[in-house]
């Protein structure tokens, strides 16, 4: 067994494939260490450890016949905010604190026809609100990293912090996130793993909740871009029960790893040097550069000249959308109910108490933004910035085929280093936003250490459906960095 | 005439707009899978997109965009190719999402126009300005618990098409007019079944007053969910009268949504929070834009049935009917239909006299509709043959259809069977006079003497005495011969 | 600038968040700072740019109109918190 944590999903598939390990052995190792190490780190809300070694069972058997899909029996962990059926699904409010749902996601449903083994729900900011999974009704979830100098813990950014915290901590080999502003590719610099961000549309939104409707995708968190190409390939697709599902087919993205970047042209955003940014960031960002150069890139400076709008125009469009997207938990049909005599009082006191205090700020800033008199000034207004900051992507890539930026304007703070301005807290997304708001997409690769030992991560920004160019420079930084560290708690460390 | 109600202060008209919401005839709801027909077990044509449950999304349905398209076409309204669905946000208990997902910037159809017949004979055109799709709610249940209110989403995203009249509604007879035309209208293209007792066509109704010669509007009121034509014309009334005592004691109307009473005859404040309805409207980011093609709009309108005013041109020109009958005759395709199997290959006017005279009581009499009519078109077709052929006279006929209706057995059988042969032999007839002249030869010498009115006297006794089978014609010429004897 | 109690508590009620007198005050504090962030965008000149809808991506789609979901009442009722026979119910409702 010793080993069984330093797999990959890439290796750890071809060991099942060729039977040097069973589903039952592998899914058993991720059991243990979830039960030995997530007290610590809080990544999982719900765990289904009976169930997974059912599935793990039921793979084995597959594999005995050399059949199985991409992801027979790999153990991997479920953002829980996709719909599971017949399992808890929370999005970490206490308005859906016992909800199950009796359907299942359609990225989820993919992964499971592909052979996949869920180990739990994991924890995430409420509604996916949040950039430091501090905002979860199940307590935070907590980074597997530590600065090199102290103790103290370290938020494992958000919202999908508890996929980033099981993915580098091998709890499991790959998660679901999801990325509205930054959701995937943040917690994935602040953790040292890889995620992607696709094009949206890309992924299904049937049955994953929901946050800002046109600006959620799902997408893959794990060690690195191969495991998480490999996951895309699962999760995307179209979907006929999603309109905003896009039918294009989808490629081997596996495959787009080997491509190199010979010859690609690789845009700088100037806009993208914003003031206060930390030296060790720019310096990580040359150092993208001179690697991605040094691939064969041409490395061509372009400008995005709406970037600094980007922030300001998300909170008004997400915010305005999640208003109404989370009007729905009402404690009638599902969910927390506080009774009251009357039906407005019934849902004011079920949302009052339901709701945790950042989803209830936004859920309210959401509201004001389109109330009467202000829906031009605000709404209106942020959709026209969202088109000249989508046109601001489409010229830039008339010239270049992907954009390297940071993915953070910093790597993990500590949980008691939270700014307590909702503004500042905004601008860990400044860098992640503005691919969301154009909708293309985007990835984050882990690229080195601050001067305290906290990984960073470097961002590529693509072309509309064009993972694999993204996938193929990602690599790229990915052999360049040679980032082998490994989190202070890991399953693979004896503690 | 226009119409006008008289207050201390002097006359007054009315001004009234419609927003007549009804029910999309689809197999499935709006934006669902779910059954949309009516009724069912409670909670039972729900989907979990239409209970709203989490992750749960929006699908439009492409037979509800192609009914609001005939719709439109049949109201000779602009189509819009592009439109968009917003959402309208409001909390209530049978609105499980929190929003309606409605057409509010921009619909599918623009301006239309409906024509409308009154009473006097006159038509006047009542502008549409717009017919948007929209999802409806579902329905809460009050009178099954002391404390508490049921919920039923059965209804719930089930397709609905608001048509909104311009305010060019002048009287409450105007008004069901209008809702009778738009009613026959949406039946006749088959986008709704319009049946106000089951709900699926309901008004909400914009009444205001003014003095003649005003050309501003004065402040409306909406009246909520009336859901027959008699109410929406009672409403009127009683809302109108109300709004002039208000200006008349000197105050002013608020604009507000009120409700209509019929029991007594009144209307009332909806105060419910007024203060609190912002919708806050915005595109629905689950939905793309809908946008259509013009050669589908096309292909619709080709496949789209006669509608009722192009029919009743043909009638008239075709069949030689009044206006008066063709409005009669197309009230409904399946009369219209009814009628023209009849009159092809029968004397017209005379299908059209019987269709609106003896058919229709007979109907009325036996509770039937005309779709299962005891009379099928041929037969009566036949029944007028005998009549043009003079095989039977109309009094004759008249029985026979009564027998027709109650034994189903056809119009020459019966003839036959009872013997109803007109007489149409000259000598027979003159046989019958003769012994009717000698037996009343006081009143033929009354007759000759100049008392003309007398000659309907002898027609009746010789009718009566050939059992009302003599040829009417036959019987007049020989009675005039024989009494200028 | 904070927004005043009477706006905070005009948006609650229309998002029907119940809110304690103390949370008002915070979150008018709170909502002001990011409303005046937000303020910026104004010095951008939006005339004649299209509001974006969707991403422009996904072809408009349109369902057959066939019954292919409901009858599931078991489902629709699962999770209620309160429920009397086939109906969720809410505290009465008087129009």
């Amino acid at each position: 067994m010793s080993g069984i944590h330093d797999f990959t999903l890439a290796s750890a598939r071809d060991a099942l494939k060729s039977r040097k390990i069973s589903a039952v052995e592998l899914t058993n190792a991720h059991i243990d260490a979830i039960e030995r190490l997530d007290g610590q780190l809080n990544s999982f809300i719900t765990r289904t450890p009976d169930q997974a070694r059912d599935a793990a069972k039921a793979a084995d058997e597959v594999l005995a016949k050399g059949e199985g899909g991409s992801l027979c029996g790999i153990p991997l962990g479920i953002k829980d905010l996709f719909c599971t059926n017949g399992v808890r699904t929370t999005a970490a409010s206490k308005i859906l604190g016992n909800f199950v749902p009796p359907y299942e996601s359609t990225v989820t449903a993919n992964l499971l026809k592909d052979g996949a083994v869920f180990l739990g729900k994991l924890n995430l900011d409420e509604f996916a609100m949040g950039a430091a999974n501090l905002n979860s009704a199940f307590g935070p979830a907590v980074n597997p990293w530590k600065r090199s100098d102290s103790d103290t813990k370290l938020v494992p950014g958000g919202s999908s912090g508890g996929s980033a915290a099981a993915v580098a901590a091998g709890l499991v080999l790959g998660a679901t996130g999801t990325d509205t502003g930054g959701s995937i590719r943040q917690p994935a610099a602040f953790t040292g793993i890889a995620g992607i961000k696709p094009t949206y549309g890309r992924c299904s939104r049937f049955g994953t909740i929901a946050f800002a409707s046109s600006l959620d995708q799902a997408g893959p968190m794990a060690r690195n871009l191969q495991d998480c190409a490999i996951l895309l390939e699962s999760m995307a697709g179209f979907d006929p029960r999603d309109s905003t599902s896009v039918d294009t087919p989808v490629p081997n993205y596996e495959a787009a790893l080997k491509r190199g970047v010979k010859g690609l042209r690789v845009g700088i955003p100037k806009e993208y040097h914003v003031d206060g940014m930390p030296a060790e960031i720019e310096a990580l960002w040359q150092q993208g550069m001179t690697w991605l150069r040094d691939a064969g890139a041409e490395i061509v400076e372009v400008s995005l000249p709406h970037t600094k709008y980007g922030l300001p125009t998300y909170y008004i469009a997400a915010l305005a959308e999640a208003s109404s997207n989370l009007a729905r938990y009402d404690g009638v049909r599902f969910g927390e109910r506080v009774s009251a005599p009357s039906l407005d009082g019934l849902y004011e006191a079920s949302r009052a108490a339901g709701f945790g205090e950042e989803v209830k700020r936004r859920i309210l800033i959401g509201t004001h933004v389109l109330s009467s008199g202000y829906y031009d000034a605000y709404y209106l207004r942020a959709q026209k910035l969202r088109t000249l900051i989508q046109q601001d992507f489409l010229k830039a890539f008339e010239n270049v085929d992907v954009l390297l930026t940071p993915t953070a304007p910093s790597g993990a703070f500590a949980q008691d280093e939270k700014p307590t301005d909702p503004v500042q807290m905004y601008l860990n997304d400044v860098f992640t936003v503005p691919a969301s708001m154009a909708g293309v997409p985007a990835l984050s690769v882990p690229a080195g250490l601050d001067a305290r030992g906290v990984p960073l991560g470097l961002q590529l920004i693509g072309k509309f459906f064009d993972e694999e160019t993204l996938i193929a420079a990602g690599h790229a930084i990915e052999q360049a960095a040679a980032f082998h560290h490994r989190p202070t708690i890991h399953a693979g460390v004896s503690a | 005439m226009s119409y006008r109600i008289t207050g201390s202060t002097g006359e007054w008209e009315i001004v009234v707009g419609l927003e007549v919401h009804a029910q999309v005839v689809s197999e499935a709801k709006l934006f669902s899978g779910a059954s949309a027909e009516y009724g069912g077990e409670p909670n039972t044509h729900v989907s979990l997109v239409d209970a709203g449950f989490p992750g749960m999304l929006p699908v439009l349905n492409q037979e509800c965009v192609a009914q609001a398209v005939r719709t439109g076409l049949g109201l000779e309204a602009e189509i819009n190719l592009f439109s968009r669905f917003d959402r309208k946000n409001y909390f209530y208990a049978d609105l499980p999402t929190g929003y309606q997902i409605s057409q509010f910037a921009h619909p599918i159809i623009g301006k239309g126009k409906v024509l409308v017949d009154l009473a006097d004979g006159s038509t006047r055109e009542i502008g549409v300005t717009r017919l948007h799709l929209e999802q409806d709610a579902g329905k809460s249940i009050h009178d099954q618990d002391p404390t508490r209110s049921f919920i039923d989403l059965n209804r719930a995203g089930v397709a609905l098409m608001e048509i909104v009249s311009e305010p060019d509604i002048r009287s409450p007879e105007e008004a069901g007019a209008y809702l009778r035309k738009l009613r026959q209208i949406l039946r006749y293209i088959g986008t709704c079944d319009g049946n106000m007792e089951e709900g699926s066509m309901r008004a909400d109704v914009n009444v205001s007053v003014r003095k003649p010669g005003e050309t501003e509007y004065r402040t409306r009121c909406e009246i909520k969910n009336v859901n027959s034509i008699r109410f929406v014309i009672m409403s009127i009334e009683v809302e109108a009268q109300r709004q002039i005592e208000v200006w008349e004691a000197g105050g002013t109307v608020d604009q507000e949504t009120r409700l209509f009473d019929h029991v007594r005859s009144e209307t009332r404040s909806l105060r419910s929070k007024e203060d609190a309805h912002d919708y806050r409207y915005f595109p629905d980011p689950d939905l793309l834009p809908l946008v259509i093609e013009q050669s589908w709009v096309d292909g619709l309108k080709a496949a789209l049935p006669e509608l009722p005013e192009a029919k009743r041109a043909r009638l008239e020109q075709e069949y030689g009917v009044s206006r008066y009958e063709s409005s009669v005759l197309c009230v409904e395709q399946a009369i219209a239909d009814f009628y023209e199997t009849v009159a092809r290959g029968a004397d017209a006017r005379l299908a059209a006299n019987w269709m609106l005279g003896d058919f229709f009581a007979a109907l009325n009499r036996t509770g039937r509709s005309i779709e299962d009519s005891p009379v099928s078109a041929e037969g009566l077709r036949e029944l007028l043959g005998l009549i043009s052929n003079s095989t039977i006279n109309g009094k004759i006929a008249k029985e026979v259809l009564e027998d027709m209706v109650e034994t189903g057995e056809s119009a020459s059988a019966i003839v036959e069977k009872k013997g109803l042969r007109q007489v149409t032999d000259t000598g027979a007839i003159e046989s019958a006079i003769r012994e009717i002249l000698v037996a009343n030869s006081d009143k033929v010498a009354e007759y000759k003497s100049g008392k003309d009115k007398l000659f309907g006297f002898f027609v009746g006794q010789t009718m009566k005495a050939m059992k009302g089978k003599g040829n009417p014609a036959l019987v007049n010429e020989t009675l005039k011969k024989l009494l200028s004897e | 600038m904070s927004l005043d109690a009477k706006t905070v508590t005009r948006i609650a009620r229309l998002a029907r968040i119940g809110l304690k007198p103390e949370e008002v005050e915070t979150l008018g504090h709170d909502m002001g700072s990011i409303i005046d962030w937000v303020e910026q965008l104004n010095e951008v000149d939006v005339t004649n740019v299209a509001p974006m809808i969707g991403t422009g991506l996904a072809k408009p789609r349109l369902r057959e109109d066939r019954v292919t979901d409901g009858n599931c009442r078991d489902k629709v009722l699962a999770n209620a918190p309160e429920r009397e026979g086939p109906f969720f119910t809410v505290p009465k409702v008087v129009e």
